[in-house]
């Protein structure tokens, strides 16, 4: 699934990274915590996250993630932007729950990572 | 080739500069994808847990066609019982840490899981040195 189409399917704002939104995601991933995140093998993944500050941008540059979605309304920074066009990230802000997001990507088909 | 970075001790704001330049310049030498992702893993494991733990640091990378060695020497505390640190689970992390999304002591064990060969020696009250050591795949790219 296309990082467009998982916007839209969110009905959720992408902040920056447009050009990147035709790359194809297959798996999702939801943690606060980077110390998990950095563990993953996984390929083509989407972040989903509370946590919105400058290491959920390093942390999915260093784990060659393309998206990350930050949950509960919590508010990117213009660092992060920075940080992330740099990268070539995709930042999309989501207002609802974690448990909200994941319900409806899993319902779209992305798929887990274990 | 040598690279040499600094680290500064505290500043999440900053933790993850050097592994970030790190990973272009790896980009530029035409490095496996799969070798520079476990690479700047492990590396900026290493660089949050200077920041993380330590007072500040310093990294020294060195590059070549077949192999990277990247050594992060800090000052700080020292890790008293390193093969304790080691273990999955294991971590000190301040409050102020954890917030930052770190401090789950998963970062040693992911650092050794990531590299070819890891070295740690440390003193305490004085710091923590640790080498990182990638054998670089040598099957071409498109393979
Ligand atoms: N450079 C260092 N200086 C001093 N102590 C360190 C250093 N690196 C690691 N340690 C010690 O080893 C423990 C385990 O480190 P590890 O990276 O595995 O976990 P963590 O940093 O606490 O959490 P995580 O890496 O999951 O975010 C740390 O909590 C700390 O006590
Ligand atoms: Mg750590």
């Amino acid at each position: 699934m296309k990082i467009s189409e998982i916007a839209s399917h969110l009905g959720a704002v992408v902040v920056c990274g447009r050009d990147n939104a035709d790359r194809d995601v297959e798996f999702g991933f939801a943690s606060d915590l980077m110390s998990d995140v950095l563990t993953l093998e996984t390929d083509n993944l989407v972040l989903l996250t509370g946590l919105a500050n400058n290491q959920a941008v390093r942390t999915a540059e260093m784990s060659d993630i393309p998206c990350i979605i930050f949950v509960r309304n919590k508010k990117v920074t213009q660092e992060m932007i920075e940080l992330a066009t740099e990268s070539n990230i995709t930042l999309i802000e989501y207002p609802f729950s974690m448990f909200k997001a994941v319900v409806q990507l899993s319902k779209a088909g992305i798929k887990p990572v274990f | 080739m040598l690279f040499d970075f600094e680290i500064q001790g505290g500043d999440f704001a900053t933790a993850g500069n050097a592994s970030s330049q790190i990973k272009k310049i790896l980009k530029q030498l035409n490095v496996d994808h799969r070798d520079i992702k476990r690479i700047v893993v492990a590396l900026y494991e290493a660089e949050v847990n200077v920041v993380a733990h330590a007072f500040g640091g310093k990294i020294s990378a060195e590059i070549n066609t077949t192999e990277v060695r990247i050594r992060l020497v800090d000052e700080g505390p020292g890790i008293p019982d390193i093969e304790l640190a080691m273990q999955q689970g294991y971590s000190t992390a301040s409050p102020e840490v954890r917030e930052m999304g770190f401090g789950a002591g998963m970062g040693l064990p992911n650092m050794k899981k990531n590299t070819d060969e890891m070295h740690i020696t440390s003193v305490v009250d004085e710091g923590t040195t640790v080498e990182l050591i990638f054998f670089l795949n040598q099957t071409p790219p498109n393979h």
